[in-house]
């Protein structure tokens, strides 16, 4: 990971059918999680299902977050379906 | 202390270990979670279980630190298994020691509830059918939120 970029983590069910763990992301100024999500749901097959009806939870390094909430270069952003443990 | 884990656990081990904690407990509360052959659907036949490793371990430990504020909590153990886990064999361990048996009770449920909403773990049901990643219940939500009314 360089400076620039942020580290996307997919878990769970999205991890599955994006097909995708991890992946890096150009660090923009006023970046924020909603953007990454928005810029991704562009690509084709699954990837729109992120922009779509179901929910889909967001961490920032590990701390979950809103959707506004801004993303920094260096940073851990993580989008996962809702948690069901326990 | 919390186990994110592959292996089995020993209720009885994890009992006497709060007991000699030297916690100064007068009460004792634990909750053990088994896997049941239905969730969403019928006829599972075990279920697999993924979670983010560091966060978890964080979001556990922030719950422990929310029970104490609430109640007095002299001592917190949880454990959450992972991976492939079988019908009837044990998923999560929450054990709680406090002065007061209304104290533990509480702690003991409320990080369980809280758990279940919060920490990032996911379940996939398996079954003859086919694998199924099981949906949040809105009902697992309203326990969780019933514990800030």
């Amino acid at each position: 990971m360089t400076n620039d970029t942020i580290t996307i983590r997919f878990f769970a069910r999205l991890r599955e059918e994006l097909d995708t763990e991890q992946l890096t992301f150009p660090a923009a100024p006023g970046l924020t999680a909603g953007d990454i999500l928005s810029e991704l749901a562009q690509r084709s097959g699954p990837w729109a299902q992120l922009d779509g009806d179901q929910p889909v939870m967001i961490a920032i390094n590990q701390t979950m977050s809103k959707a506004t909430a801004p993303v920094q270069p260096g940073d851990e952003v993580a989008f996962f379906p809702p948690v069901t443990g326990g | 202390m919390i186990s994110i884990q592959n292996d089995d656990f020993d209720p009885a081990a994890e009992y006497a270990g709060l007991r000699d904690s030297g916690a100064g407990t007068g009460a004792i509360a634990t909750f053990t979670g088994l896997v049941r052959d239905h969730g969403d659907r019928e006829g599972v036949e075990g279920l697999y279980l993924e979670h983010y490793p560091g966060m978890t371990e964080q979001v556990i430990a922030e719950l422990i630190e929310e029970a104490s504020r609430r109640w007095d909590v002299r001592k917190a153990r949880v454990i959450h298994r992972v991976g492939r886990l079988a019908l009837q064999e044990q998923i999560v361990f929450v054990g709680i020691c406090s002065a007061h048996r209304s104290d533990a009770f509480a702690a003991c449920e409320y990080i369980m509830d809280a758990l279940k909403t919060s920490a990032p773990f996911w379940k996939k049901e398996l079954s003859e059918s086919g694998e199924h990643w099981v949906e949040q219940k809105d009902t697992d939500l309203a326990r969780t939120d019933s514990w800030d009314d």
